[in-house]
């Protein structure tokens, strides 16, 4: 079976840091930044990127829409 | 791999919608709000129908929706949203009109409305955000309100006694004749949110084939007002909400039956 490879760009500024991508994620790739964007938000980044498999839960889940995924065949 | 090699535009697998406008909601952190709206943005995107589509929307926190779904929209008075879409609809028979609107405004205030709208048939897709209370006025109780819920006025727990009892009202509009398809869906997973996509997908396309009304709940968050975070908001209403306010079709078939098959 091809393995995939995903990544995510989180629109930094949009992101209201709600959790619910965090919490979604089936393999903890992401988690809130300690630091807040210029709105006071935890914005929500990829902690641990290399187990993101583009699955894209985060991306479907967020009501900001503030998470793009790409994907790739390795 | 590098990430740069992996984020590249042939790699794309989710983006926002065209439809969908850039300007950032005014919603509280993680509330369904935005989710429901991401899902509709996409399936007028997805059906190519963002000429033909004007959506009314309501009072409550959706009363600015029109900033967020670039379509044609109308915006209605508390509850009068299916009074105005059967005037929208009714003059022009080619274009998708739907409603959006909350508990407070579909079951409260406009309770005879949609109760009206949906026994005549008319053919519109309703778009039924069911959080348990009046979000956008303090988190007052609404008539969906559980039974113990705490709210701003039943700060003690909803008691059936003083407050009534928590109104099903899906289950009432599934038993009229005029609409062809009603269910309960929510949004609180990627898994559900895929299931509430496909469900509004048929109520589109319902539209779209004149067969009446298709009407959608979404059990749904309101974070705030239930004084919880967005994600203990979601657990609080798999635990609670959904027991009473159960998942599912309750209506699959054919405008003039007499009533849901379930
Ligand atoms: C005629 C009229 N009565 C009362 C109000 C006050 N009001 C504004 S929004 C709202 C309730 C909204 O609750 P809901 O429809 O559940 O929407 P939510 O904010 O929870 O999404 C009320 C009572 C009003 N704006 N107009
Ligand atoms: S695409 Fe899937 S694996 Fe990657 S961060 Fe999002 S939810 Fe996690
Ligand atoms: S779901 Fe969206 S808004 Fe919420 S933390 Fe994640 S990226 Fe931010
Ligand atoms: S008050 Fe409730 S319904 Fe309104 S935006 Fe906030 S969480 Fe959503
Ligand atoms: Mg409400």
């Amino acid at each position: 079976m091809a393995k995939v490879k995903g990544a995510v760009v989180v629109d930094k500024e949009g992101c209201k840091g709600c959790g619910v991508c965090v919490n979604e994620c089936p393999h903890e790739v992401l988690a809130l930044h300690r630091e807040v964007n210029s709105r006071g938000y935890h914005y929500s980044y990829m902690e641990n990127p290399e187990n993101c498999i583009g699955c894209i839960n985060c991306g479907v889940v967020c009501p900001d829409t503030c998470i793009t995924v790409y994907r790739v065949k390795v | 791999m590098e990430l740069k090699d992996i984020i590249k535009p042939e790699n794309l697998v989710y983006d926002k919608s065209e439809v969908q406008t850039d300007t950032i909601m005014h919603y509280c952190p993680g509330c369904s709000h935005g989710v429901v709206h991401k899902v509709i943005a996409e399936l007028i995107g997805e059906l190519g129908i963002q000429e033909k589509t004007v959506g009314i929307a309501p009072v409550g926190c959706a009363v600015f929706a029109y900033n967020y779904i670039d379509v044609d929209w109308q915006e209605a008075a508390h509850g009068r949203a299916p009074a105005v879409a059967t005037g929208v609809a009714r003059l022009n028979p080619d274009k998708f009109v739907f409603t959006y609107q909350g508990d407070g405004d579909l079951a409260s205030i406009g309770s005879g409305e949609i109760m009206h709208a949906c026994n005549r048939g008319e053919n519109i897709l309703v778009v039924f955000i069911n959080n348990g209370i009046y979000g956008m006025t303090g988190g007052q109780m609404a008539p969906t309100t559980l039974d113990g819920m705490v709210t701003s006025t039943t700060p003690f727990g909803r008691n059936a006694d003083l407050n009534g009892y928590p109104m099903k009202i899906t289950e009432l509009i599934a038993q009229l004749p005029g609409t062809s398809y009603v269910t309960r869906q929510a949004v609180h997973n990627a898994a559900s949110v895929r299931k509430c996509k496909r469900a509004i997908k048929k109520g589109i396309q319902n539209v779209l084939d004149k067969k009446g009304t298709s009407f959608i709940e979404v059990v749904s968050t309101c974070n705030s007002g239930w004084k919880m975070t967005p994600v203990a908001a979601n657990k609080w209403m798999e635990d609670n909400m959904f027991p009473f306010y159960p998942l599912g079709d309750l209506k699959d078939g054919v405008k003039g039956e007499p009533v849901s098959k379930n």
